[in-house]
């Protein structure tokens, strides 16, 4: 039998099942063919905070989505046009989220009475009319996998294990995906149980063939490569990015990396990724809390370290008091803070921008520190180095806000050359710097960046003592002085406001909009998105999208200024407006959702276009 | 760089052959403790011990956290870092783990070590990294002006207790024993000689060394060490350890007892049976039950190196593993990490 082919421009699927099915590696791998295969694409894996929720129930479903393209996409997209639902849970959770006409490919073996019950299903919805609105395709997965896989040695449970790979193989036909890369995946991750990985790449296989030959699917579609600017790819998630972004950072400024850091969701993967890679050198310190990993990051930065500690929001409130160490001491540190949805524990896998303010001023005193914020996953990789640079140059700490969208997310990323990349070294203090030629004065500070020389220990003749008490300026001894601590103040905050940042770039293809659309952050995707979706039909919108919010741009006010409209969307309740409101002056209109989840191009397209229509 | 990651002791700390002198160690700045505090001893002390390690200057920091004795740093001609308050264990970590050429010391008290940086305390014990910390014991917080601390006796009047302190104090040598300390020790302010020979062992020893200072605070709780200054008292009651030597004070001595240790009068034991100190004994038990001699308050205190044992520290492990990553697979090379992984060319 042939079957047609049908060409299309993008597609948007997501992988549904329960915690324990595997449905992140699915999606993973489904990511490698497209990435490999030449699409441009963007991810979204969406999982509950439990390692193991119950089974078949509603919060133990976890979900990857993968939005693929023939040209260059900017979200992992909004509604799936196809839905993988590996038992009834994963269809309830799913289905509002699916338009009419999408398929459904749903795994009939855990359609049980059992099952449905578990999720409130009084009749199988496979089997009454109530899916009717949708292309569904019930295919008996678990069976058809243990059946493919008889004959191998292995336990009936782990054949049945094998359905997501099934499932995988079944996907990779339907969209003509490259298939190598995945047996040698499956080989090399089942490496140490040869059985599995035979069993798994059957599995594999048969999927495949399953599509070739079921007549439930009689169509399958191609999605030509999206045709990016030349140059050499790979598939990177915003916490690999930003991990790989700290260990560029240390070759690029000379400096030894030493991470400081305590477990928490969702930064642990940076931690894990560095501590991979001590053949570059790098010391990775998993403290007894989080307190102790900036601690130690600072005490590591004192001795001529480039010292970084990574967390989440909760792990920032327990670090302030040594942020503010840092600010006074004035040594480079960087904080990487993977922000979650809050107040407290809040929901730890799920995104939010609502630590901005914390980042700005959660510490006692005058205690001004620089805000960096990445737009995208590949991103992460570039905001690293210049929270790096700015912390080494200024000697201060910097805030790093990722979050859980971008630590999560990946997209494909030009991999840049070394080249490329931005030296960043700075010199240690080596010799006296008093008047008398013998004196050294720690607080001294160079006139262009108002950075203080860094001595470390070692260097003969700059013995020195410095801490948390307010510090003379120039000498750097105990002062009580009100003088002196008024010119401190200052002093600390000119060096902040005085970093040199790139100004603000707009993009208005026509050059004439009268509504700007602002965002920071991990915004970045959806916003840009959308004023794409408001300019084809024909409405006229700026976009401008923050990355260093403290300094702020210099070009900043001038910039919001000349729009007669300017809308934020955040995901917190307005944090950067209020920022730009008090500075600046400027009626900003403030669009805000806190739902743990990412915006959607089409509310933000309608949000932009509201404005631009009340004008 | 590689025999710089390879920390032991004070070997890969850069010696000075110059001979140096205790003023060399004094800064400019004006002491501020109260006169008569035994901070001043233990500063004297130190100043004039230091220079008899022959270690560089320039190679020794010293980082506190907050309270009367965590100003040291800044008396001391070496590198210096006041933090905050709890955090100097946990700050000093970060800089002796990466930095193996440093001889790095911690000065904290009673209420920074043990109450609200306790946790750092521990786990810097457990871990061994390369540090020296002094524990300056006053059993009362100076700096916030005279509220108990958790070494404080239970009862004890204070402005925040005014009925008498309700909960039962720390013994720090027992907290650094039954944290897996591979070197703890009790000295006291006013012994010079057995403060610094404590100070040294210290500095020699591999990994991370508590050495509890009794300390006088003379403004909040004078003489809370009396006993063991009162020259007709002190000789009976400061049990000496020293490794291979009985435990013994002037009139009492050590022996095991059916329960456990127990201090009898000198003259009614036969020397056999006296205990010998075995400061590097693996097993941490019986120098745990010698830890809890000076219970109740005071009647026999021992007095010296408790437990001095070979432990790997933890920057030399982590300095290995390091080195074993390169070893197995090169140095670092930043391109073929970035190009690493699934890559794709589009031309
Ligand atoms: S308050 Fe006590 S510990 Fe503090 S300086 Fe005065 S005497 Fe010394």
């Amino acid at each position: 039998m042939t079957k047609q082919v049908q060409q299309l421009d993008r597609v948007i699927i997501r992988f549904a099942g329960d915690s324990g099915d595997g449905m992140q590696l699915t999606g993973d791998r489904f990511t490698a063919e497209t990435a490999e295969f030449g699409n441009d694409l963007s991810t979204l894996p969406n999982f509950p905070a439990e390692i193991r929720a119950p089974a078949g129930t509603l919060p133990g479903v976890s979900s990857f989505q993968l939005h693929f393209a023939d040209h260059d996409i900017l979200t992992p997209g909004d509604a799936p046009n196809v839905l993988v639902a590996m038992n009834p849970a994963a269809l309830k959770a799913n289905l509002g989220d699916l338009p009419r006409g999408a398929d459904v490919i749903a795994n009939t073996d855990e359609f049980t009475k059992r099952n449905l019950a578990k999720v409130g299903y009084a009749a199988n919805p496979l089997e009454d009319d109530s899916l009717a609105e949708w292309r569904v395709h019930a295919v008996p997965l678990t069976t058809l996998t243990v059946k493919a896989l008889e004959g191998f040695d292995i336990s009936k449970k782990d054949a049945e294990r094998a359905k997501n790979m099934f499932a995988l193989g079944l996907l990779s036909w339907l969209y003509h995906r490259p298939t190598d890369a995945t047996i040698k995946f499956l080989e090399g991750k089942f490496a140490k149980k040869p059985d599995i990985a035979k069993a798994n790449v059957a599995a594999f296989q048969a999927g495949w063939n399953y599509g070739e030959t079921t007549e439930s699917f009689s169509v399958s579609y191609e999605i030509k490569p999206a045709k990016l600017a030349a140059g050499v790819y790979r598939n990177i998630s915003g916490n690999q990015a930003l991990a790989y972004g700290l260990i560029a950072a240390s070759v690029q400024a000379r400096l030894p990396l030493f991470l400081g850091s305590y477990p928490i969701t969702p930064a642990s993967d940076i931690l894990h990724e560095l501590s991979r890679h001590k053949r570059f050198g790098i010391r990775t310190f998993q403290a007894e809390d989080e307190i102790a990993g900036v601690g130690a990051a600072l005490g590591a930065a004192f001795g001529g370290a480039l010292g970084v500690t990574t967390t989440s929001g909760p792990g920032v409130a327990l670090k302030a008091e040594t942020v503010g160490l840092a600010v006074t001491t004035e040594l480079p540190l960087i904080v990487v803070d993977v922000q979650r949805a809050g107040p407290s524990t809040g929901m730890p896998t799920k995104t939010e921008q609502t630590d901005l303010l914390m980042a700005m001023f959660g510490r006692n005193g005058e205690s001004p520190v620089p805000v960096i914020a990445p737009s995208t996953p590949s991103d992460c990789f570039h905001a690293a180095i210049e929270a790096a640079r700015i912390a080494v140059k200024y000697r201060t700490p910097v805030m790093l806000l990722s979050d859980g969208y971008l630590a999560n997310g990946s997209e494909p990323w030009r991999v840049p050359e070394v080249s490329e990349l931005p030296d960043i070294s700075v010199d240690f203090a080596t010799a006296p710097n008093g008047d008398d030629g013998e004196t050294y004065l720690p607080f001294k500070r160079d006139p262009g960046t108002l950075a203080r020389p860094w001595a470390v220990p070692g260097t003969p003749g700059l013995e020195h003592r410095i801490g948390g008490i307010e510090k003379a300026d120039g000498t750097g001894n105990i002062s009580y002085d009100p003088d002196n601590h008024d010119r401190m103040v200052r002093l600390r905050q000119a060096k902040i406001d005085g970093i040199d940042v790139p100004d603000l770039a707009v993009e208005d293809p026509d050059g004439d909009a009268r509504v700007l659309v602002l965002g920071w952050g991990s915004t970045y995707g959806p916003i840009a998105a959308a004023a794409r979706r408001v300019r084809k039909a024909g409405g006229k919108v700026a976009q401008a999208h923050l990355r260093h919010l403290n300094p702020l741009p210099a070009n900043t006010g001038e910039v919001l200024r000349s729009y007669d409209k300017v809308l934020l969307p955040e995901i917190n309740l307005g944090q950067l407006a209020l920022l730009l409101r008090a500075r600046f002056l400027v009626d900003i209109i403030s669009y805000n959702r806190v739902r743990g989840l990412p915006f959607k191009a089409e509310e933000l397209a309608g949000v932009i276009q509201d404005v631009i229509d009340s004008e | 760089m590689s025999d710089i990651l390879n920390g032991r002791g004070l070997s890969l700390v850069p010696k000075t052959d110059v001979k140096q002198s205790m003023k060399e160690f004094k800064t400019d700045q004006e002491v501020r403790w109260c006169p008569g505090c035994g901070d001043y001893a233990i500063l004297a002390a130190v100043q004039s011990f230091v220079p008899d390690l022959g270690l560089r200057r320039e190679n020794m920091v010293f980082v506190s956290g907050i309270g009367c004795s965590s100003r040291f740093p800044y008396y001391m001609n070496t590198y210096g870092f006041h933090s905050i308050h709890g955090r100097a264990p946990a700050i000093a970590t970060g800089l002796a783990a990466s930095r193996p050429d440093l001889s790095v010391w911690v000065i904290t008290g009673d209420g920074d070590a043990l109450s609200i940086g306790g946790n750092h305390l521990i786990h810097a014990l457990r871990r061994n990294v390369n540090l020296n910390i002094l524990l300056f014991n006053n059993r009362i917080y100076g700096l916030t002006k005279g509220q108990y601390s958790p070494t404080s006796e239970v009862g004890k009047i204070t402005k925040s207790t005014p009925m008498g302190s309700l909960d039962k104090p720390f013994n720090p040598i027992s907290l650094a024993i039954g944290a897996e300390a591979s070197f703890v020790a009790r000295t006291i302010d006013s012994d010079r000689k057995h403060l610094q020979s404590v100070l040294r062992e210290a500095a020699e020893h591999k990994g991370t060394s508590l050495v509890e200072i009794y300390q006088n605070c003379n403004i909040f709780n004078d003489d809370a060490f009396e006993q063991l200054k009162n020259p007709e008292v002190r000789d009976d009651i400061t049990l000496r350890l020293e490794h291979g030597r009985p435990i013994v004070s002037a009139s009492k001595a050590v022996r095991q007892g059916p329960r456990g240790l127990e201090v009898v009068d000198r003259a009614s034991v036969r020397e056999e049976e006296i205990l010998v100190h075995d400061t590097h004994n693996p097993d941490p038990s019986l120098a745990f039950a010698l830890s809890r001699l000076d219970e109740p308050a005071f009647q026999h205190v021992p007095i010296g190196v408790f437990r001095n044992v070979d432990r790997p520290s933890y920057d030399e492990r982590m300095a290995e593993q390091l080195d074993q990553a390169v070893a197995d697979r090169g140095q670092g090379d930043l391109h073929d990490l970035l190009h690493g992984g699934d890559t794709w060319r589009i031309n």
